[in-house]
């Protein structure tokens, strides 16, 4: 029993460090430790899909910055590990990433339920996370940034384009999701948004499915008649994942355009999209703070950044990606400006750091830990890339605790 | 007569050829503007009536359109306008939902006229989208010269749709009562619609709604009906080969859904490799059956003779090492295809919804496989019945050790079996890649459903699988409507335990001796 | 179709090598927390991720025993015990969230989070009663006994048995966690119970409370050993095998199966229960996940590689596989789900009875 233990311990720690392929050392660090990037993301199970991109966009922002001489004059290191989309797995290399291998900061989770895995580890130990994905807000740790948005940066300006006369003028909404607490919480803020606008409870339709739902007949045909009472119907589609493929198949199949009923997805990107037939979505929508075809120098910058390293030229760039570097590069400065990577010192200069990111907005951190962001609504183009058919003038503040829902009002401040 | 007057007016104001000649230019300039002045010089157009105003809007709507810094508009490097070599340096047009719903209008008014059936049926039904009561008179002429009784039905709903938008209550009236009697789910929508806009005519209206509903609702119920047939379909698919390889032979084959993925992922491989032979394209969907029933029957003969055989007589056993083999092959895939799902096109034919007698709309896709899924077990049946391979298939069930002493190769017969078994979860996979995501573990989402539906229909029985698969199919759709996807299926699974503790051996017991083992 | 298998009758006799074993395991594993209290510069230090690592192990180990009882004793292969686990995790999780209190983001006194932002205004009555440690306890054996209780009846009764027992438990575990994942159910949907605070009064963030509950674990899988060695080594364990092995002949013989086999799976669910109720607040979370008809299995095959029938079998392979797996899983993730897959084949093919076959193999019997 003990050898086997020991034996495992060491053999773990000695695999961690092999495993992570670093990249070359540069010369001239000045003395000193290296700094250590934590980098939590599924590389197995069912969120690698996702998630193996945003390990590799904080591998390439590594190398990048160890290639202009390091952080402090100290060299960059990432320590990789895979939490194999298992929540519980999530916590337990949270504190193996802290206690074992003593990061400066992590980058990492994807989903909710990894980051309410996480967040006790975190906030335990102290420790540094940047959370890169859009999410349902309701929740501000102090160990925590969180460079996705929050519903007010993405769900109530896409629904409020829905309404708009260019977005068809929307007068019934269909709330179609997958059953987790995104879309739960989503779709609640956004029932209260749109009571505030005039549109009654019989006007919204609300339904969820669970993670991976195929069969899609049902609502399809649901939504069809939901949308025949005389009202211009769209379709806010808080779907995850996998289950998008067949839903937008269903759709396509039943002879829903995109001129009829619009839909508005939260969850839907060019990662995902890169998969599937995008000509019979033509036309359909997708809100994000970001979109591979934003024009101008920091998104080409950031793009030619992305294709050199990871040597493939048909790669995309998404949302979350542009997050994680936003939320590097910030990291980065800010360590720059505390002169250490002791914790409470960085996450005091973090507050009204300012980035100029890829969306080509100047984006700040703020003291709610969340960013500010622009928000673009993008219609799908038949190569699987997003014609962008509105966005925000100026980045939007986040409210992280949305004041649609009423608990809010007699919320203790956290 | 001052409708005539008003109506004539308007088409004065739009179509006059002087004016016509001298706005065409200007108002195709519109298009390289933001989206509402697109949208307003696509409107433009469509009222113009010029025929030059269709191949640019053709362009427009199919992303082809380009404009130059100067506004310059261009198709193909053509200047739009005069046909001249354009410069180079343009960009593409993007437009948004709402010039696309302006482009059907304008692609109505232009096309009203067209030689091609299909171009006025789809002309039509574009004004019957975007109507107004502009389209009333040419709606008439058109109607006038319509022959086809198809595209004169489509011709009649426009019509009455730009009447519902008229001015004139007369004029409404006539188009309530004509939309009132069609069976239509969007002239009902229309009517609503005008409710709200008329409430002078709201009883009229009230009477077109319901007499459509009472049209509606039959067929309502069929298309509940067949959206069950098409969940049993999947189902009948996915546990016909687990009916084979568990009811025949008793083997628990829990990589059963992974010999599904293989079936779907040989359909990729098929599409790949036909994809540079523009002829043959067409077809890789057809002759990744056979491929896919090879492909796994492969597996399957290998999984028999390599493993399975050594552990009869041991289900469990054979239980917990198939579940082994069906994880190392989903790693397998996993790393070979990557984890990503992988993109299977449906050929035109599958696209699309289909109207059957009585106004029943269904889509294509799931009809095929309805079809596809009673091909699959007509084939079994008669591979089981009338081929040699068959008898020896159910003397060897029967009785083993007689049926080695006339002289059958039991171990060649239970490989065969098993292969066969496999091959038709193969044939499966393809169905299914037409409908669900291929990726590696596409076969863990029907392994339970599977067993479950041989179970119920009763073990050994493939009639009883197919029973078994439309009735849980059915009551699925039928309770998914009050009760939701999940909780109507995890009724159903709740229900399925319940039924088997009360007749074990499912819906189609085996009597006999060959019941006992 | 019969379950029988051919394995001899599992006694641990002279297996002294085996015992000494799992005593001297036993013992390591208590020395673990004292260790974790040493300076970190020490030679013998172990990290805290160690002793969280090996918590989770010891709750595992528990599972196994609870699994070989019903499988390597009665030959009941249940492919459900991941549900009654996940149950008793569910009912420690339910006590844990009440014991929140105000201290969530919402400062609500009674519900919950998540309960809070999805618009309950009450608490919905499965919920009452978990304030109570004892309650919450008592739930974390109960209702997995009582699940088992009606689908053992159910089933044994018209003597469903072997596979179709093993799929109708699997089905049972799959409509549940369909059931867990609805947010209508009340039970937190996908995201479960986490962001725990206190436990009998004592904070859970700290090293001390993690020590007891490493401790209280490990007391938890002695008392379980004992209790399924009495249960084996008494007259009702000889009846198990003889069920196991040929259960007609034992029913003619004037034995009552159904209730023979009814106590032992239900007594089996209770373990299993019990050791969801110690994982949850060593892991910190809960979810549907666990309800995974795959974690079921997973945890047979444990049991498979130790050598089913013998309890020591079934811990040597709760420990083993899951060394194999953090470890495997830490540097190569690609190759795991290969030799999982592997072992699956191997030991139904070759190692019908498991690591204590090859053991004892060994010591010349």
């Amino acid at each position: 029993m003990t050898a086997r233990f020991q034996l495992s311990r060491r053999a773990l720690l000695a695999g961690t460090a092999g495993a992570l392929a670093m990249p070359a050392i540069r010369p001239a660090f000045a003395q000193g430790a290296p700094i250590k990037v934590g980098v939590l993301h599924s590389l197995s199970g069912t969120m690698a899909i996702s998630e193996t991109a945003l390990r590799d966009t904080v591998l390439m922002m590594v190398e990048n910055i160890n290639a202009k001489g390091g952080l402090l004059g100290r060299k960059v290191e990432a320590v990789v590990v895979d939490p194999a989309s298992n929540w519980p797995l999530f916590a337990e290399k949270a504190r193996e990433l802290l206690q074992v291998h003593k990061v400066d900061v992590t980058f990492g989770c994807w989903t909710s339920v990894s980051r309410k895995s996480v967040l006790p580890v975190f906030e335990e130990l102290n420790g540094l996370l940047f959370y890169p994905v859009q999410y349902e807000g309701e929740e501000q740790s102090k160990n925590v940034f969180y460079t996705g948005a929050a519903p007010n940066q993405q769900a109530i300006p896409a629904v409020e384009y829905l309404m708009s006369e260019d977005g068809g003028g929307a007068k019934r909404i269909a709330l179609l999701g997958t059953d987790y607490v995104y879309p739960r919480t989503t779709n609640r803020i956004l029932r209260a948004f749109l009571n505030s606008k005039g549109i009654a409870d019989a006007d919204i339709m609300e339904e969820y499915t669970p993670f991976g739902h195929s069969d899609w007949q049902g609502i399809v045909s649901r939504v069809k008649r939901f949308a025949g009472e005389g009202k211009k119907t769209a379709i806010v589609s808080t779907i995850n994942g996998d289950a998008n493929v067949p839903f937008y198949r269903e759709l396509g199949n039943q002879g829903i355009k995109a001129e009829d009923i619009p839909s508005v997805a939260f969850s839907v990107g060019e990662e995902e999209l890169a998969g599937i037939d995008t000509k019979p979505l033509v036309g359909h929508l997708a809100a994000w703070n970001y979109f591979m075809s934003v024009p101008g120098a920091p998104n080409d910058e950031f793009k030619k950044m992305w294709h050199a390293y990871i040597k493939n030229d048909k790669r995309v760039t998404n949302d979350p990606m542009e997050a994680t570097y936003t939320g590097f590069a910030m990291w980065a400065q800010a360590v720059t400006q505390a002169k250490t990577t002791a914790v409470d010192a960085v996450r005091t200069a973090m507050y009204g750091q300012k980035v100029m990111a890829p969306s080509g907005y100047e984006e700040q951190m703020w003291e709610n830990h969340h960013l500010s962001k622009p928000v673009m609504i993008g219609e799908i183009q038949g190569d699987g890339q997003f014609n962008i058919v509105y966005k925000t003038p100026t980045a939007i503040k986040a409210e992280n605790w949305s004041p649609f829902i009423p608990e809010n009002a007699s919320r203790r401040r956290g | 007569m001052t409708r005539f007057l008003r109506l004539l007016a308007v088409f004065l104001l739009f179509a006059a050829p002087l004016r016509a000649q001298e706005g065409f230019e200007a108002v195709v300039a519109g298009l390289a503007g933001g989206f509402a002045a697109q949208a307003e010089a696509v409107e433009r157009l469509g009222a113009l009536g010029d025929p030059r105003a269709v191949p640019i809007l053709r362009a427009l709507s199919e992303g082809r359109l380009q404009k130059s810094p100067e506004g310059a508009l261009a198709i193909d490097g053509r200047d739009a306008l005069t046909g001249a070599p354009a410069p180079t340096a343009t960009e593409a047009i993007r437009i948004n939902n709402r010039v696309r719903g302006a482009l059907r209008g304008a692609f109505g008014r232009l096309e009203l006229a067209s030689a091609s059936d299909a171009e006025r049926a789809a002309a039509a039904a574009g004004l019957f989208r975007a109507r107004s009561p502009e389209n009333i008179q040419i709606l008439e002429d058109a109607l006038g010269r319509e022959a086809n009784p198809g595209v004169r039905a489509t011709m009649e709903r426009a019509l009455a749709a730009s009447r519902l938008a008229a001015p004139d209550a007369g004029v409404r009236r006539q188009g309530i009562l004509m939309l009132g009697g069609t069976a239509s789910p969007e002239a009902r929508g229309l009517l609503l619609e005008a409710r709200t806009a008329s409430p002078d005519l709201a009883p009229e209206i009230d009477a077109a709604v319901a007499a459509i509903d009472q049209r509606l609702q039959l067929r309502r119920v069929a298309e509940t009906a067949f959206q069950g047939l098409s969940l049993g379909s999947v189902l009948l698919l996915a546990a016909l080969g687990l009916a084979v390889t568990f009811g025949v032979m008793g083997v628990i084959n829990m990589a059963h859904g992974e010999m599904v993925m293989l079936g779907a992922y040989t359909t990729v491989v098929v599409q790949e490799a036909f994809r540079g032979i523009p002829w043959l394209f067409p077809w890789a969907l057809p002759l990744s059956v056979p491929a896919a029933f090879l492909v796994t029957a492969a597996v399957g003969a290998g999984l028999e003779r390599g493993l399975i055989r050594h552990l009869y007589g041991r289900p469990l056993e054979t239980l917990l090492m198939t579940f082994g083999v069906g994880m190392i092959l989903q790693q397998a895939v996993r790393l070979a295809f990557g984890a990503q799902n992988r993109e299977v096109i449906s050929p035109a034919w599958m696209q699309g919804v289909i109207t059957l007698p009585g106004g029943v709309e269904v889509t294509q896709n799931r009809l095929w496989i309805i079809i596809f899924s009673l091909l699959v077990l007509g084939l079994t049946v008669a591979a089981i019945r009338f081929t040699r391979f068959g008898l020896e298939m159910r003397a060897v069930v029967q009785n083993r050790r007689i049926a080695s002493t006339m002289g059958i190769r039991t171990g060649r017969v239970d490989a065969m079996t098993f292969a066969f078994g496999s091959g038709i979860a193969g044939m499966a996979g393809v169905a299914l890649s037409q409908i669900d995501n291929v990726s590696p573990n596409l076969g863990t989402g029907y392994i339970i459903d599977s067993f479950m539906v041989v179970v119920f229909g009763g073990v050994g029985s493939l009639a009883g699988t197919m029973i078994g698969a439309f009735t849980l199919g059915l009551v699925n759709k039928l309770l998914e409507p009050w009760a939701g996807a999940v909780l109507a299926k995890i009724a159903v699974l709740v229900g399925i335990m319940l039924f088997i503790q009360r007749r074990p051996k499912g819906l189609f017991a085996l009597k006999g001796r060959a019941a006992e083992q | 179709m019969s379950a029988t298998t051919i394995t001899p009758a599992p006694r641990i006799q002279g297996g002294t090598i085996l015992r000494g074993l799992l005593l001297a395991g036993l013992a390591i594993l208590a020395m673990l927390p004292v260790l974790n209290r040493l300076p970190p510069e020490s030679v013998l230090y172990v990290s805290d991720f160690v002793v969280a690592v090996s918590g989770k192990w010891i709750c595992y180990g528990i599972l196994a025993l609870a699994i070989d009882l019903a499988w390597g004793y009665a030959g009941i292969l249940s492919l459900g015990h991941g549900a009654f686990f996940a149950l008793g995790g569910y009912a420690m999780g339910m006590h844990l969230m009440r014991l929140i209190g105000p201290r969530g983001v919402y400062g609500h006194p009674v519900l919950p989070d998540f309960m809070v932002f999805l618009g309950y205004t009450e608490l919905p009555w499965p919920w009452w009663g978990f304030s109570s440690f004892p309650y919450a306890m008592l739930m974390a054996l109960l209702v997995p006994g009582a699940l088992a209780g009606i689908v053992g009846w159910l089933a044994f009764r018209s003597r469903i048995t072997g596979v179709y027992l093993s799929i109708i438990t699997q089905a049972m575990t799959y409509a549940l966690m369909l059931a867990f994942f609805r947010n209508d159910m009340g039970f937190g949907g996908n995201n479960g119970f986490t962001d725990f605070k206190e436990l009998l009064g004592v904070p859970l963030n700290t090293a001390g409370a993690r020590a007891a509950l490493f401790y209280a674990a490990l007391v938890a899988l002695g008392v379980s050993l004992l209790l399924c060695r009495l249960v084996t080594q008494s007259k009702l364990g000889r009846v198990l095998v003889a069920v196991r092995d040929a259960e007609s002949r034992v029913r003619f013989l004037g034995y009552n199966t159904t209730s023979v086999k009814l106590s032992v799976f239900v007594l089996s669910a209770m373990l299993a229960g019990l050791a969801g109720a110690l994982y949850v607040p060593l892991i910190g979370i809960i979810n549907p996940g666990e309800f995974s008809p795959g974690n079921s299995i997973e945890a047979v095959i444990w049991v498979a590689v130790g050598g089913r029938g013998t309890l020591v079998g079934a811990l040597l392979g709760a420990f083993s596989v899951n060394a194999l797996k953090t470890w495997l899983t830490s540097f190569a993730p690609d190759l795991w789900l290969f030799v999982l897959g592997g072992l699956f084949v191997a030991v139904t093919l070759f190692l019908p009875r498991g690591l204590v076959g090859l053991l004892r193999k060994g010591e010349g019997r």
